[in-house]
């Protein structure tokens, strides 16, 4: 085992005699001259993300914070949820009566989840400029297996969450990473294919339907 | 045409495939129809990008980096992996990857395992391998399953099934997976996938995956993807096996944030894939509780030795300059005769497998040079200039591997030789147009010379000449301004 790393090592650096003895990696100029921060304004990016999202064949509705349980119970109402999948610090006052809750706090089993209708989380952060939301195990998420095998996915994005670019958002999720070695899942959109004749069909293997409910600014 | 690119013989030669490819009418239409929509949708994506040449220069400047110092990024590769919870493997070719990847299944008693698209296991034939030591490899992406269950082989990087069309689709699942009653319509098509492979998911005890990207500073893998397997098989086997080329390491977490805006338009034309999954190691409670990960080098580290060639490790696996290749566009992936077809499988494989085979030998040469690919590549890889020196490379390993006067004889080479000493002597120049012009009449027909003879006719076969004309350039200057 150790010979075939040995063996590779040695190979790469025999390839690499033209590289100087003393050159670091740093010594390879890497200019950054792509945009890093968005300029533009905090409500147009909402509405960006909110365009964006629904681009993907998702649905977006936008709600003030003391709205959101109501929006919650009409969404499950339209999507027929009956049974759904909570992580278990989901705030109790999200889920309405009615419902069978399937909290992961009993550590759900794949069957389980499988069964259900749906799942309700939260999220780690929204990018407006690919209406991407990340998911990072974090606050209100819950580990992977929640979001990937119930058929349907309800998710809230408070405005507060949402980045302008692809660059803010990593360097947003570095932290989890970086420090805790979280998992972190990018969503834009249900699951997709375009495998026959490049025609896009929408959803295949995670939740087919997915919601976004975007809760506009706290209550003070 | 079954693919043998890495074999020793290196299978048929470009030009014998692209015959065959080129008559079947179904395959054209089904090709030219993808590509051009494909085409079209990328425009678009790459459209709206302000800072795109700045990300394009950006993911070019660290790829060049990590492959200048890509013994020190594997090491901090390693060393991240491991801290996080993960253990690395190090193979030195296709047959030491798959004994790695055979052994861990092995160890946890999988009869049968879940896998997401991966070009580097189809490249070390994974999955043939692991029959043999009775372990089923099940594919997951749509498109691998289609082309797992019809026994045939990838045309394409992204949509390894664009030579098939709905029809051939549905017949193929009412045989092979007991679909009744189903349509051709691509919905339905899915949903018979979506029902079969979700049972397989849920029973898997080992998933196996490529990898995008794999992080130097924090040990962070990813698989970009869009129909949810990958996140199916990085998420819920409890032991996850992962085969990356050692070329596939970025160093660090923040680079991310240039090839994840590169990738998607240029390979799907999307703003995002739907999805896309980051894992560092091993989380408690969270996905699987054993990550392994396989190094394989497989012929990269002789690409690396290349300071012209090595470029083409860049390579990002978004499949546009497949997409944008007039030639990949008529002969579709089978010509190609290689899991890495279009122009960047031009000059990888023949730089994986060595320079000397007759089939990868062949593929320097199935371009017109016209530079679209260069044009769309989102790391810059100069693909143009890689083909030339490649061309050169197996000129030159004709002429020195040929015994002697065998080499001289080549009809091609005979010829070359013959001009280049022409070219160089004005008399000598000047005499063999005056004998070509008497010499050229039972060839030239209409103002083209559409044939040579004898062993010459292989050149001329896909080549117009022009005849020498009645009056040179130089004799016309002489007469108009003497000499």
């Amino acid at each position: 085992m150790s010979g075939a790393k040995e063996e590779v090592l040695s190979r790469i650096r025999r390839s690499l005699k033209d590289v100087p003895r003393n050159e670091r990696p740093e010594d390879v100029p890497v200019e950054r001259g792509y945009r890093t921060e968005s300029d533009t304004s905090r409500e147009e990016l909402i509405e960006l993300f909110a365009e964006r999202v629904s681009e993907y064949d998702a649905t977006v509705t936008r709600v003030e914070e003391a709205e959101l349980p109501a929006a919650i119970e009409k969404a499950l109402r339209r999507r027929g949820v009956r049974r759904l999948v909570v992580p278990p610090d989901l705030p109790e006052g999200w889920v309405p009566k009615g419902v069978e809750v399937l909290s992961d706090a009993d550590r759900l089993s794949n069957r389980d989840l499988d069964a259900s209708d749906g799942v309700l989380t939260g999220c780690a952060l929204g990018i407006a400029q690919t209406g991407t939301i990340a998911l990072d195990a974090g606050e209100r998420q819950g580990r992977r297996a929640l979001t990937l095998l119930p058929d349907y996915h309800l998710c809230v994005v408070r405005e507060d969450q949402v980045v302008g670019l692809v660059p803010e958002a990593f360097d947003r999720l570095r932290d989890a990473v970086q420090s805790e070695g979280r998992a972190i899942t990018f969503i834009s959109g249900p699951s997709a294919t375009s495998d026959i004749e490049l025609e896009r069909v929408a959803g295949v293997h995670g939740p087919r339907t997915l919601d976004v409910l975007l809760v506009g600014r706290a209550l003070s | 045409m079954k693919q043998d690119a890495f074999s020793p013989g290196g299978g048929a030669p470009f030009e014998v495939l692209a015959k065959e490819s080129l008559a079947n009418s179904q395959l054209r239409r089904n090709l030219g129809k993808a590509t051009t929509t494909i085409r079209q949708k990328r425009a678009a994506a790459v459209g709206e990008m302000p800072d795109w040449e700045e990300l394009r220069e950006a993911g070019r400047a660290l790829k060049e980096r990590v492959m200048r110092h890509l013994d020190e990024y594997l090491l901090q590769l390693e060393e991240s992996v491991t801290r996080a919870g993960g253990k690395v493997h190090w193979a030195r070719d296709a047959r030491e990857a798959n004994r790695i990847v055979a052994s861990i299944a092995r160890g946890h008693a999988a009869r049968e395992v879940v896998k997401v698209k991966s070009i580097a296991t189809d490249e070390t034939k994974l999955n043939e391998y692991l029959e043999r030591e009775g372990i089923r490899a099940i594919e997951t992406d749509l498109a691998e399953l289609i082309i797992q269950l019809s026994g045939e082989e990838s045309s394409h990087i992204l949509v390894p099934a664009i030579h098939k069309n709905r029809s051939e689709i549905r017949e193929l699942f009412l045989r092979e997976l007991d679909a009744g009653d189903l349509s051709d319509e691509p919905t339905d098509l899915t949903n018979t996938a979506r029902l079969y492979l979700r049972k397989k998911f849920l029973e898997a005890e080992v998933g196996i995956s490529g990898a995008n990207f794999a992080v130097a500073e924090t040990g962070t893998v990813s698989v970009v993807e869009s129909e949810g397997n990958g996140r199916m098989c990085t998420t819920l086997p409890r032991v996850l096996v992962t085969v990356m080329g050692i070329e596939k390491v970025i160093p660090a977490w923040q680079d991310f944030e240039v090839f994840m805006q590169l990738l998607p338009r240029s390979s799907t034309a999307e703003r995002m894939n739907p999805y896309t999954s980051f894992w560092t190691g091993v989380s408690e409670g969270d996905g699987p509780q054993e990550f392994h990960l396989v190094l394989l080098d497989n012929g990269r580290t002789d690409v690396l030795a290349d300071e012209r060639g090595r470029q083409a490790l860049n390579c990002i696996r978004c499949s546009a300059c497949l997409n944008v290749c007039p030639v990949y566009e008529r002969v579709g992936g089978h010509a190609y005769n290689s899991v890495y077809p279009g122009p960047i499988g031009a000059i990888l494989t023949p730089q994986l497998v060595g320079i000397g085979k007759k089939g990868p030998d062949s593929l320097p040469y199935a371009s017109s040079l016209c530079g679209a690919c260069y044009e769309v590549c989102p790391v810059k890889i100069n693909i143009p200039e890689v083909l030339i020196e490649l061309r050169g490379k197996v000129v030159r390993h004709k002429q020195d591997a040929g015994e002697g006067w065998r080499s001289r004889l080549d009809p091609e080479n005979a010829a070359m030789q013959l001009m280049a000493r022409n070219f160089s002597d004005v008399r000598l120049y000047e005499a063999s147009q005056k004998l070509a012009k008497a010499g050229q009449w039972p060839l030239a027909r209409g103002g083209v010379i559409q044939r040579l003879p004898g062993r010459l006719s292989g050149w001329s076969a896909v080549r117009d000449l022009k005849p020498v004309p009645r009056q040179t350039f130089r004799e016309w200057w002489k007469k108009e301004r003497g000499s």
